[in-house]
């Protein structure tokens, strides 16, 4: 664990009867774009300001680089913060924002200015140092907060929901854009946000959260096709959730009984035994809408059941279905292209097809409830 | 006729504060300076006929020094409740917004008593015989044979004490709009609290400052009740000799006069300090714009 990064460890914080951050331990690797993502309220940012040095926690430690920095205050930190506010310095210039922290450092002028000049120029702002920040954009605000937590090179930047005051437009932007500084300045980046399609795009790895608790820690594409909890798999993306038990194993493959559905097959990763609940997850784009019944040579390896098509909703991209399989209700989405075309059209109360391949779902282990 | 009507709506929207202002402020501030031209009557009025006698008599040597006292001894209340202010202001705009009512009220309460009752409480407080001269020449402070009472240092003190919440008031008002994330974005980029005080949140509250210097330091000025009280003979202020003149000698004119030379001497250095900082803001957008077009035309070299 010494060698390790950036570690918290078994860190518990609570605001009076209120558990905010409940024995979270994680570590974060040199260089990494690491998320904590989760519903707002579950913690993110108390967890941030740990690490800032703005709480103390009840119990657990951190370290960084192997120094335990649980106690230090937060000027004796290099750990910088670009809050989600901006909290730019009203009466000081860009330029003198951005050099507040070199200057604090006592580096000399001609250094600064160097400094500052450079980073100004990575976010392309040269031309803007001498106005104020109430003259600057959305954008322009958010690149100056980074810039300015960026030009002393702290060992890790902490960003809290930084693009959520942002416009879809501009966020998309400095989406990229971050990503772009990220691979620029190789500093390890610890991003707070409850926008699951931000931590996707830009995360090496992510910490979802729930309730002060992690729920799962992974790589983006792991967290989103293999979901640890049934609050994963609804909180990432959208899913069809059903709950049932075992009945039977078979090979890799087990089928399980749910209410309303016939017997469901999938695939049995972890070898669970015949008895145990489940929930299963499968995500919309992975099943297929037909009016004719899949081909015969599919056969009994997939799962298909007779539905109802009661909602279409036109998305541009694609197109979302909501269909009633004997009384469960399903999601499907279909994307378009020419293909679409030489297929009957589905429209409303039309008896339809609703398959999937049991690779598809995605088991969890559920309790009783 | 758009800007015609344009400026016939400002003269109507301007024009009430301004005969308000014109009716209850210069017109008898004109009064007053003008009757300092005339002579005293015997029987305590003014007297027909223009004369400078007065404006001459005023060029004693004895009131340039007291008016330089009363300068003197505002600079140092205003001081004094601005430094205090500050602390307090900050502390109760961090409080949660119930207790900020509560302090707030606790604040204004002295005003419930009356302002000569609460200055004679502080001239019993701090009498040779009375509790603080015994409490700190028991502990060794002070000698007993120094005076609390009666100088220049028990009007300081009692001054300070009755301005300090007009100077508390617009400070906490500038505090309570003050975003204290920035306290957390200095001190997260490497300043002590401290630092973060005095470069972030004194620059935030300005404004409140400014107007807490103003409404302590006019005030103070014109303040004749507690040097009467508590000051000595040899601590008069500017507003015990227009008292004075005014009403045991019946001197209206050299009671004007005397007002004439305290307004001068107030709004003299108010005056420069205003030009002062009025000539550093275009100093400072000049620079700015300088040093911007320097920047796009070597950009663009
Ligand atoms: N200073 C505080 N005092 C009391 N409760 C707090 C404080 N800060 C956060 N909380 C509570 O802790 C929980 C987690 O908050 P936070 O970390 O801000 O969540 P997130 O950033 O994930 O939205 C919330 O229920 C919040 O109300
Ligand atoms: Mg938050």
């Amino acid at each position: 664990m010494k060698d390790d990064f950036l570690v918290f460890d078994h860190v518990t914080k609570r605001f009076g009867a209120l558990t905010a951050v409940n024995d979270v331990s994680l570590t974060v690797n040199r260089g990494e774009f690491f998320s904590l993502l989760g519903p707002s309220g579950c913690g993110k940012t108390t967890l941030l300001r740990m690490l800032g040095g703005f709480e103390r926690p009840d119990s657990g430690r951190i370290y960084l680089e192997g120094k335990d920095i649980t106690d230090l205050p937060p000027n004796r930190r290099r750990v910088h913060t670009v809050f989600q506010n901006y909290a730019l310095f009203p009466t000081m210039t860009i330029w003198d924002n951005i050099a507040f922290s070199l200057k604090l450092a006592h580096m000399d002028g001609k250094e600064i200015e160097e400094k500052v000049e450079e980073i100004l120029e990575m976010i392309q702002m040269s031309d803007q140092a001498w106005k104020y920040p109430s003259q600057l954009s959305g954008g322009q605000k958010q690149r100056v907060a980074i810039a300015r937590a960026l030009v002393d090179r702290p060992q890790v930047l902490l960003l809290d929901e930084p693009l959520a005051a942002l416009d879809l437009k501009l966020r998309q932007h400095m989406l990229l854009e971050l990503d772009t500084i990220h691979d620029q300045v190789g500093i390890t980046f610890l991003y707070v946000t409850h926008d699951q399609g931000e931590a996707m795009s830009l995360s090496d790895r992510i910490a979802v959260i729930n309730r002060g608790k992690i729920e799962q820690l992974d790589g983006p594409a792991k967290i989103y096709e293999a979901p640890a909890s049934r609050f994963v798999a609804s909180f990432i993306g959208d899913t069809n959730f059903i709950s049932g038990e075992i009945v039977s194993v078979e090979g890799d493959y087990c089928f399980i009984k749910t209410d309303g559905f016939a017997q469901i097959k999938a695939f049995n990763d972890k070898n669970l035994a015949t008895g145990q609940r489940v929930g299963l997850s499968v995500r919309p784009e992975k099943i297929r809408v037909t009016l004719s019944p899949p081909p015969p040579e599919k056969g009994a390896a997939i799962n298909v059941f007779p539905s109802t098509v009661k909602d279409i909703v036109y998305q541009g991209v694609y197109t979302k279905y909501w269909l009633d399989a004997n009384g469960v209700r399903i999601s499907a989405l279909k994307p378009h292209s020419r293909f679409l075309l030489d297929q009957e059209a589905i429209t409303w109360n039309d008896k339809v097809f609703v398959w999937w391949h049991p690779d598809d779902g995605y088991m969890v282990e559920e309790d009783d409830v | 006729m758009v800007g015609v009507r344009n400026k016939l709506r400002e003269v109507g929207l301007t024009m009430p504060s301004f005969l308000w202002l014109s009716f209850f402020f210069v017109v008898p501030t004109v009064i007053v300076l003008s009757i300092a031209f005339h002579a005293a009557s015997p029987d305590g009025g003014i007297a027909p006929g223009f004369t400078l006698a007065t404006w001459r008599s005023i060029s004693n040597p004895n009131y340039p020094a007291i008016v330089w006292r009363t300068i003197w001894i505002s600079a140092l209340t205003t001081f004094f409740c601005v430094i205090l202010s500050l602390p307090c202001a900050y502390a109760i705009a961090r409080m949660t917004t119930k207790w900020r009512a509560a302090v707030a009220g606790l604040i204004m309460l002295p005003f419930w008593t009356s302002f000569i009752v609460r200055v004679f409480a502080w001239r019993t407080l701090l009498n040779p015989e009375g509790f603080l001269q015994g409490l700190l020449s028991s502990i060794g402070i002070i000698d007993q044979s120094v005076s609390l009472n009666y100088n220049s240092g028990a009007i300081l003190v009692v001054s300070v004490y009755s301005f300090l919440p007009f100077a508390i008031m617009p400070i906490y008002a500038a505090a309570e709009k003050f975003d204290f994330s920035l306290l957390e974005a200095a001190r997260d980029l490497g300043a002590r609290s401290f630092f973060a005080f005095r470069k972030i949140f004194l620059p935030g509250v300005r404004r409140g400052v400014i107007s807490a210097v103003l409404m302590v330091f006019i005030p103070a000025i014109g303040s004749y009740v507690i040097p009467d009280l508590v000051g000595g003979t040899d601590s008069e202020l500017i507003g015990n000799k227009i008292y004075q003149r005014t009403f045991p000698d019946r001197n209206l004119p050299h009671a004007s006069a005397l007002a004439g030379l305290t307004a001068v001497a107030v709004l003299l250095p108010l005056g420069c300090v205003a030009w002062w900082m009025k000539r550093q803001d275009e100093r400072e957008a000049k620079r700015l714009a300088e040093a911007t077009s320097r920047r796009i035309s070597g950009g663009a070299a």
